[in-house]
């Protein structure tokens, strides 16, 4: 018997309608009616009242995001060039951090943030005066940082295992330096992890609420924390928080779109 | 001898991987406009060779110059030399046109040049119309015609070959030979060039330079690597061959397979152990007469211009090719001239413990 392979990606379909494209359906639904289920506008209006947390979400994923990139991308590179053995040592301590608990790992931010925390013990008992973390925007964007660079080294390092030593011996021999070969060979062919790790990180960067909520306090309410608080919290509004949740996605879509532009841009001009 | 001035000079150089000698003391004179192959089976230490000289790869010991000059530590992207990759090694995302004009980008040439220099080289590898293709979408010999041009278009004092056609099949690697051997002609640049292959050697190169275990071998022409092995690796390792084991008693006197043989050779000690290689098509089937070494044939085989013949002598099998056919079982005589003997010190060894 042949195989058809279209039947192969049926169990997944299924799964998708369901529990993807049924929920947002009903998220659009929710969105535009009021508690009696007639259309309206109201919770959109609503929603656009949050636009201030939602610049600031997207501020701050986006800081976060270049954080990773910056950190990830020398280390992805200096990964992708050890051999076999120790790549594979190297993927499994990068991975260890999300083998703990999720909540847990933010636990232990807080506990080394704190006024009274692990830093804050330590500069005051060598004498100097202690600063505020917790509470911060600094404190989340490392919070976002911490949680997500994983999510940016592997797609980084799958892409840059593909690069072949002897393509950049190539660029050396014709006559490009380390920039050289860094701009015009390594940075176009490892585009696509650039773009993916950058998703994967912005992405559940921009709508966290738990690194937010637990490391940020009430001056960095993030459109997550608003989120969350419309559907489980005080203020629960089932129809306002569907309308914020779809404006989240808007954004967050428009913004991956440019992006994603911008890079093919590059890209192509990294060809010239 | 060459006679064109020296392009490169290796002295002494040496080359240790995780304290595996790869490199055991090479000195080799590269010429201007030569055609230099280094042949050697695996791990004879030829690539290596060939990326010292591209900078790769630092020796250990030993100095490389480049026109006089000592180049030990300039990186790969200041010398004037070019390299043709064993994998090709093509930028997967740049086009035909921009793989060629690469290393013209880097060095700032004006626009109307590189259109018209990469079109020349384009036209030069037969591939007049491939500017915009794709690389990972053309055969392995487009590939490695492109590879070929990216190289010279930066017009390089050496072309540095690390087995290029390789990975292509037969026929058309015969006709690569054949552009290249022309290429390097009608440039007159210096190519310097790895293969295993040997007849791919003979047929291109200028100079041969066989290695083996980390040491050259010997350096000539190809009719001189061939005909005047100067050791029994090189006689092996070239062409086929019966290497017997004998006795110099005096010059043009050799004794080996138990008589004694007329020969053209003089120079060794009295009565010297040596190598003695006579290549299977210069051996003839004579009557089994006393006047020749006689023997049975023991298998026939039939290779389309000759027969190859393993004929047995006491134990020792000789390989005899022959256009006329003898039936195995057959007892005849082999006649060795002695223009056909050619006589190998022993003492320059196979894996070398010359010094």
């Amino acid at each position: 018997m042949k195989l058809n392979a279209k039947w192969t990606s049926y169990p997944y379909i299924i799964w998708m309608i369901l529990f993807t494209i049924i929920p947002l359906f009903l998220i659009g639904y929710f969105a535009f009616t009021d508690a009696e289920g007639s259309f309206t506008v109201s919770n959109m209006e609503q929603a656009v009242k949050y636009i201030p947390a939602l610049v600031k979400s997207i501020s701050l994923a986006a800081i976060a995001t270049v954080l990773c990139l910056v950190l990830a991308y020398p280390f992805a590179f200096a990964m992708s060039r050890l051999s076999f053995e120790r790549q594979k040592m190297m993927s499994m301590l990068i991975m260890l951090p999300m083998w703990m608990n999720f909540l847990l790992r933010t636990y232990a931010w807080q506990a080394i943030l704190e006024d009274n925390g692990v830093v804050n013990t330590l500069l005051t008992g060598i004498g100097l005066s202690s600063v505020k973390l917790i509470n911060t925007s600094g404190a989340v964007v490392l919070g976002m940082v911490y949680n997500y660079i994983p999510f940016m080294i592997l797609p980084l390092y799958s892409v840059m295992t593909k690069i072949d030593k002897s393509v950049l011996e190539a660029a050396s021999d014709l006559g490009a330096g380390f920039f050289s070969t860094l701009y015009r060979v390594i940075l176009p062919l490892s585009m696509p992890g650039i773009v993916s790790g950058t998703t994967m990180v912005f992405v559940p960067a921009v709508s966290t609420f738990v690194i937010s909520g637990m490391l940020g306090g009430v001056n960095n309410y993030l459109i997550g924390d608003l989120i969350e608080t419309q559907f489980l919290g005080n203020s629960y509004d089932l129809n306002c928080g569907s309308a914020t949740s779809l404006l989240l996605m808007v954004v967050v879509l428009v913004t991956m779109a440019i992006f994603n532009h911008f890079s093919d841009e590059d890209a192509e001009e990294a060809l010239v | 001898m060459n006679q064109n001035k020296k392009v490169f000079e290796l002295k002494k150089i040496a080359k240790s991987f995780d304290g595996d000698q790869i490199l055991k003391g090479i000195d080799l004179d590269i010429h201007e406009k030569e055609f230099i192959t280094l042949l050697g089976p695996s791990g004879c230490g030829k690539t290596t060779t060939l990326r010292i000289i591209g900078g790769f790869v630092t020796p250990d010991s030993g100095d490389v110059l480049f026109l006089g000059k000592k180049i030990n530590d300039v990186p790969p992207y200041k010398r004037k030399v070019n390299t043709v990759f064993q994998k090709y090694a093509l930028f997967p995302h740049l086009d035909v046109f921009e793989n060629v004009a690469f290393g013209l980008r880097l060095v700032k040439t004006p626009e109307k040049e590189i259109v018209q220099r990469v079109r020349e080289m384009l036209a030069l590898v037969n591939l007049s119309g491939f500017e915009s293709r794709r690389v990972d979408l053309l055969s392995g010999g487009q590939q490695q015609r492109v590879a070929i041009a990216r190289a010279l278009v930066n017009r390089p004092n050496v072309l540095l070959l690390d087995e290029p056609l390789g990975a292509l099949d037969l026929k058309l690697r015969k006709e690569m030979q054949i552009e290249l051997k022309k290429i390097q002609q009608s440039l007159g640049i210096t190519f310097v060039y790895v293969t295993h292959d040997q007849e791919e050697a003979l047929t291109m190169s200028d100079t041969v330079v066989v290695m083996n275990e980390g040491r050259i071998q010997q350096i000539g022409t190809p009719q001189d690597i061939y005909n005047e092995p100067a050791n029994a690796f090189t006689a092996s390792f070239i062409g086929e061959s019966n290497i017997i084991p004998g006795i110099m008693h005096k010059d043009f006197l050799v004794e080996f397979a138990g008589r004694n043989y007329v020969c053209v050779d003089g120079g060794f000690a009295k009565d010297e152990p040596v190598d003695i290689v006579v290549r299977p098509e210069d051996v003839d089937i004579a009557p089994a007469t006393s006047e020749f070494l006689c023997g049975t044939v023991k298998q026939v085989v039939f290779k389309g211009v000759h027969y190859e013949m393993h004929v047995d002598c006491n134990g020792t099998v000789w390989r005899v090719q022959s256009t006329d056919f003898t039936p195995a079982g057959a007892t005849v005589g082999l006649k060795i001239t002695p223009e056909d003997i050619h006589i190998m010190h022993r003492s320059v060894p196979y894996g070398g413990e010359k010094d």
